[in-house]
């Protein structure tokens, strides 16, 4: 590990630092720093700032940043409410980690492809324009959607998966710009040509909190596909909350991980089925939407048609329709 | 004194006389309470006076030469230097006793160590090796996929029979391909070694299974005496054949502290351990069966591919219990071992069974499909009188008793057709193998010293890795000299101490527990002597000899301790008698029908490897047989780039080991055995036999779920859903 200054932010101020990496949980940034795969000059550490509580008010659910992935899934009205990120919290990562990991710490997670994690090896987001190897290499774990000639990497989040279902807004101190309030879409950018940008965020911007808007109405859940039943990272994963009244379907929220180099959200997916009655067919219409730009690298091409398998059961349990 | 037993004959079971009753019961180990509070040292965790930290450097190419510039480095704080010098490719092979590949400046595959850093403190160290110039020169031939392997050298198998027209005659026949993904020992406890000199000796703690064979292979890579060279592992943290060989941290370790004139400490990352470690090859493999209208076997044939680097004297032995678990006259074997750019092939847990079960067992069930007979009745029918390609007699072999007993247990007449029992979203089944690990008996020596306070010693060189071996030696000696096992001391992994078999090939228990054993043995003579009766007559329990009408402690026949050594060696037994454990592993699966995701729910293990020595340590060594034939079954696999050849999953987050979650009830039942050829004990290896056919009982249970046969492992879900509905 390359020597680096550290110190503890007292105040929003002291960690809008524009020379520092913030550390709270750091259950990723350490690995990274232990590879050199992130290399700061000094790191700021925000975990005695007052951003652990998580208020209620009319509107919304304010998280704070701190906010630990465990007390989180816990906390009452995450789990009477938005059953459907308590779920995805508990899908994620081993008991350890969620002890350990913060709300705004599990947004900004890198992703898992090995060739980022291995530095003889090219990647362009650890090594801006060294290529790609992941595209004909061990792709399995990859992603299909919104990739680009440059990037297949995947966003390792099960949370943020689940708060791009719920319309989470991310709030964010910066220096320069004051509080904003960004969507999840607003906050990750997608690979394009410079996958070593993963969001908006400049140095000095702190995330602060996550709100969730009013809890939707309908059921909710949060399905997780893996290769073992804990401890490792989605191959496809699916957020749903559904409504239905009357037999057709009121309100659909969709968002998918695994899939994508950010937690993936496809309106015309939703659009597909609002105002229909769920059936098999349509299920069928709105995977069909959202796999038409699916691209596979060989490997993972399986993620294709395991998605709409698993959007489709999903859609049939959040409706009750028998499949 | 020596008490030396060549097991040219089946001996006497003196342990079925003897009456403290300690033996073959449960019983915790010793060390668990030092292990569970951190009080049982681990190789990394010694500390030396002056001690600097090393760090290996792994090769950043495949193929080809390189040189370190070290001045690149020099002025890093805490440098205290960069060695090259005797590095050794990967770690030795099992039992080798000679040094493994040292390639001056050649490369031959990604990861391999090239250097060793060493500075003042580990994080100082790492930060060099991570920024150290290397001036690499490359080749372009080089090959790191099966894919690209042009001439598969020749198999030198010879045939029995004719296979093909044994295909052309049967009724039922089985020809299927299999593949098997590469596996790492996975070991919690990474490889790590602590080295000193004094003068022209080295004392060197390590992570190592086998300390006789590492002494002589690290002497042997220095270039030195072995005599001048003591390790010391007295706890390893698990091998499961990664530490058979003395490992690259090893040499690193010496050459540094020598050269530095202070004692150095060596600590594998996990990423080195997938690297610079034997790993269990990738194999395919062609398996046939041909069987009578009965379902008799007329022959069978496994056919293998695998890799290595050059100059490994280690193939995966595939067809190891394939030669001698079920009959048929003709039969074919082929091996086909090719030079890949990749990582070296070498023992990982049950070499040869591990995965040369999962085709044989497989097939063995589409095999009873084809010919509707059940998987039981069909492996049955099929146990041979003799071996059948050598005709030498099997000494005590309970496989019938471990399928029909086990089935039994299991609850395996509640069987249904495949594809027939679904809850929810859940296809169930159950799937049967057979287990067979051929069992070895190795030289090994120990001290046993009886104390006239009726206390004892037990000293060996021997390794516990886990295994319970302080605990087992331990009730050995306590059964045969009548005391309470916590009256009995243990002291292992010190090359200072007698030369033991080491901890492999399932071979520790029965081998270093019969020098116990003999050396105990050698004792109660004496006692015997002193008591003034026929040691066939003595009876020695709770610190009281008795015999010939005579009652005394042993206080009263003892002015001093006294010590006899043991010395066990195979002998005319091993080829009187084929000699193997066997047994039966059943499984009870759940496939989801969505998303091919497989839940196993239960698992029963039936098990028959001589006198059990502790039914406590024998079920967590089966229990780690089944968890592992869970991991092979469904989810372990490394990954190698097909065109660096480099493993691309090297740490425990992405090369997934079965979590808890992934492993339903376990169950273990022992069928009562003695094998007379086996040792003057009675025991049998019994940890590899845990997991040899495991992973087939899982995948026949797939199949006995959902109709999927699986082929290529491990059984991810994407192996899986494309061939549901």
């Amino acid at each position: 590990m390359k020597s680096f200054d550290y110190v503890r932010a007292s105040g929003i101020a002291d960690a809008q630092d524009t020379a520092g990496r913030i550390i709270a949980g750091g259950t990723n940034l350490i690995d990274l720093m232990k590879h050199q795969i992130e290399t700061p000059p000094k790191l700021v550490d925000v975990t005695r700032l007052e951003m652990t509580e998580i208020e209620q008010s009319a509107h919304s659910l304010r998280i704070g940043a701190l906010v630990t992935n465990s007390d989180l899934a816990a906390h009452d009205t995450v789990r009477r409410d938005y059953p459907v990120l308590s779920r995805a919290l508990l899908a994620g990562a081993s008991g350890q980690l969620r002890n350990k990991a913060t709300t705004g710490g599990n947004l900004l997670q890198r992703t898992r492809c090995p060739y980022f994690y291995d530095t003889t090896q090219p990647c362009n987001k650890r090594a801006p324009g060294s290529g790609c190897p992941a595209k004909e290499g061990i792709n399995r774990i990859l992603a299909v959607l919104g990739t680009s000639p440059n990037c297949i990497a995947t966003h390792p989040s099960d949370m943020a998966v689940a708060m791009r279902a719920l319309d989470a807004r991310v709030e964010i101190e910066s220096p320069n710009r004051g509080t904003e309030m960004l969507t999840l879409d607003e906050m990750y950018v997608l690979p394009g040509d410079d996958p070593s940008k993963e969001t908006v965020l400049e140095a000095g911007d702190l995330i602060t909190a996550v709100h969730l808007p009013q809890p939707p109405k309908g059921k909710q859940t949060y399905r997780k596909v893996r290769d073992r039943s804990s401890y490792a990272f989605a191959l496809v994963s699916v957020a749903g909350i559904v409504d239905v009244e009357d037999g057709k379907i009121t309100e659909a929220a969709l968002a998918f991980g695994g899939l994508a180099p950010r937690p993936w959200r496809d309106g015309a997916v939703e659009d597909v089925l609002v105002g229909e009655a769920p059936s098999d067919a349509l299920f069928d219409k709105a995977a069909d939407v959202l796999l038409q730009d699916a691209q596979g690298f060989g490997e993972n091409d399986f993620k294709i048609p395991l998605a709409r398998r698993t959007l489709k059961a999903v859609l049939a349990e959040l409706t009750g329709v028998t499949q | 004194m020596t008490e030396h037993l060549k097991m040219d004959q089946v001996q006497p079971h003196l342990l079925d006389e003897t009456g403290q009753g300690v033996l073959s019961v449960p019983m915790p180990r010793p060390e668990g309470p030092l292990k569970v509070t951190g009080r049982a040292p681990y190789a990394a965790e010694y500390k030396a006076e002056g001690m600097a930290t090393g760090v290996m450097v792994r090769a950043a190419i495949t193929k080809g030469t390189y040189a370190v510039d070290t001045a690149s480095v020099e002025d890093m704080p805490g440098y205290l230097g960069v060695f090259t010098d005797k590095m050794v490719r990967n770690a030795a092979q099992g039992t080798m006793g000679t040094n493994p590949a040292q390639m001056g400046d050649k490369i031959l595959y990604l990861g391999q160590p090239i250097a060793v850093v060493v500075a003042e403190t580990f994080e100082q160290a790492r930060d060099i090796a991570a920024v150290l110039k290397v001036d690499y020169t490359e080749d372009d031939d080089a090959v790191c996929d099966f894919d690209g392997v042009s001439d598969w050298p020749d198999s030198d198998k010879p045939d029995q029979g004719d296979l093909d027209q044994a295909m052309s005659d049967a009724t039922f026949t089985v020809d299927s391909m299999y593949t098997t993904k590469p596996h790492n020992s996975a070991a919690m406890e990474p490889h790590a070694a602590l080295a000193e000199w004094d003068g022209d000796k080295l004392t060197l703690h390590g992570s190592l299974q086998m300390l006789g064979y590492n002494r002589d292979e690290v002497a042997d890579s220095l270039g030195i005496d072995a005599k001048n060279v003591r390790l010391l592992a007295p706890y390893v943290g698990g091998g499961f054949g990664s530490k058979l060989g003395m490992s690259p941290d090893c040499v690193g370790a010496a050459v540094a502290a020598k050269a530095l004139g202070r004692p150095v400490r060596v600590v594998l990352s996990r990423n080195n351990v997938f690297e610079m470690i034997v790993l269990r090859t990738a194999t395919r493999q062609r398996l046939r069966l041909a069987a009578d209208k009965d379902g008799k076997l007329l022959g069978l044939g496994q056919e293998n591919w695998q890799s290595n680097l050059p100059d490994e004297p280690m193939a995966e032995p595939v067809d190891l219990a394939t030669h001698f678990l079920y009959g048929g006259e003709n039969r074919r074997y082929g091996q086909h071992v090719a030079i890949l750019n990749r990582p070296a092939s070498g023992s990982v847990r049950a070499p040869g069974e591990a995965v040369g079960m999962l085709a044989l067992e497989n097939a063995m069930d589409e095999l009873a499909e084809k010919s509707g007979i059940d998987p039981i009745e069909l492996r049955l029918r099929n146990i041979p009188e003799k071996h059948p390609e050598t005709g030498v007699q099997y000494s005590a072999r309970s496989l019938a008793e471990a399928l029909t007993e086990g089935a039994k247990a299991f609850g395996w007449d509640k069987r249904q057709k495949a594809g027939t029992r679904r809850e929810g979203e859940w296809y169930i089944g159950m799937g049967v193998a057979s287990a067979a690990r051929t069992n070895i008996l190795m030289e090994s020596r120990a001290n046993v010293t009886l104390n006239p306070d009726g206390t004892a010693l037990v000293q060996t060189d021997m390794t516990d890795i886990g295994t319970g071996t302080y605990a087992i030696l331990g009730q050995i000696a306590a059964e045969m000299l009548g005391l309470d096992p916590q009256k009995v001391t243990v002291e292992l992994g010190d090359t200072d101490l007698p030369k033991s078999s080491g901890s492999g090939g399932s071979w520790g228990a029965a081998s270093a527990g019969s020098s116990v054993f003999l050396g105990a043995k050698a004792i109660r003579r004496k006692l015997a002597e002193r008591l003034g009766c026929d040691v066939e007559a003595l009876r020695l329990q709770d610190g009281v000899a008795t015999g010939g009408n005579n009652r005394r402690p042993l206080a009263e026949l003892m002015d001093a301790p006294i010590t006899e050594e043991g010395h066990i060696e195979p002998g005319q037994t091993d080829e009187d008698f084929h000699q193997a454990g066997y047994g039966a592993h059943f499984a009870e699966v759940a496939v989801n029908a969505v998303t091919g995701e497989v839940r196993v729910r239960r698992m029963l293990a039936a098990m028959a490897a001589g006198r059990i020595l502790n039914h406590q340590t024998a079920t967590s060594q089966v229990w780690g047989g089944q968890i592992w034939g869970i991991g092979t079954a469904l989810t372990e696999a490394i990954e190698h780039d097909p065109r660096t050849g480099h493993v691309v999953n090297n740490d425990l987050a992405e090369y997934h080991v079965p979590v808890n979650l992934d492993v339903g009830d376990l169950e273990v039942m022992f069928i009562d055995e003695r094998d007379d050829a086996s040792s003057p004990i009675q025991a049998k290896g019994i940890g590899e036999l845990g997991l040899s056919g495991a992973g087939a009982a899982v995948t026949n249970a797939i199949y006995n779920a959902c109709g999927v046969r699986v082929y290529d492992y491990p059984a991810t879900p994407d192996r899986i859903f494309p061939h549901l509905p």
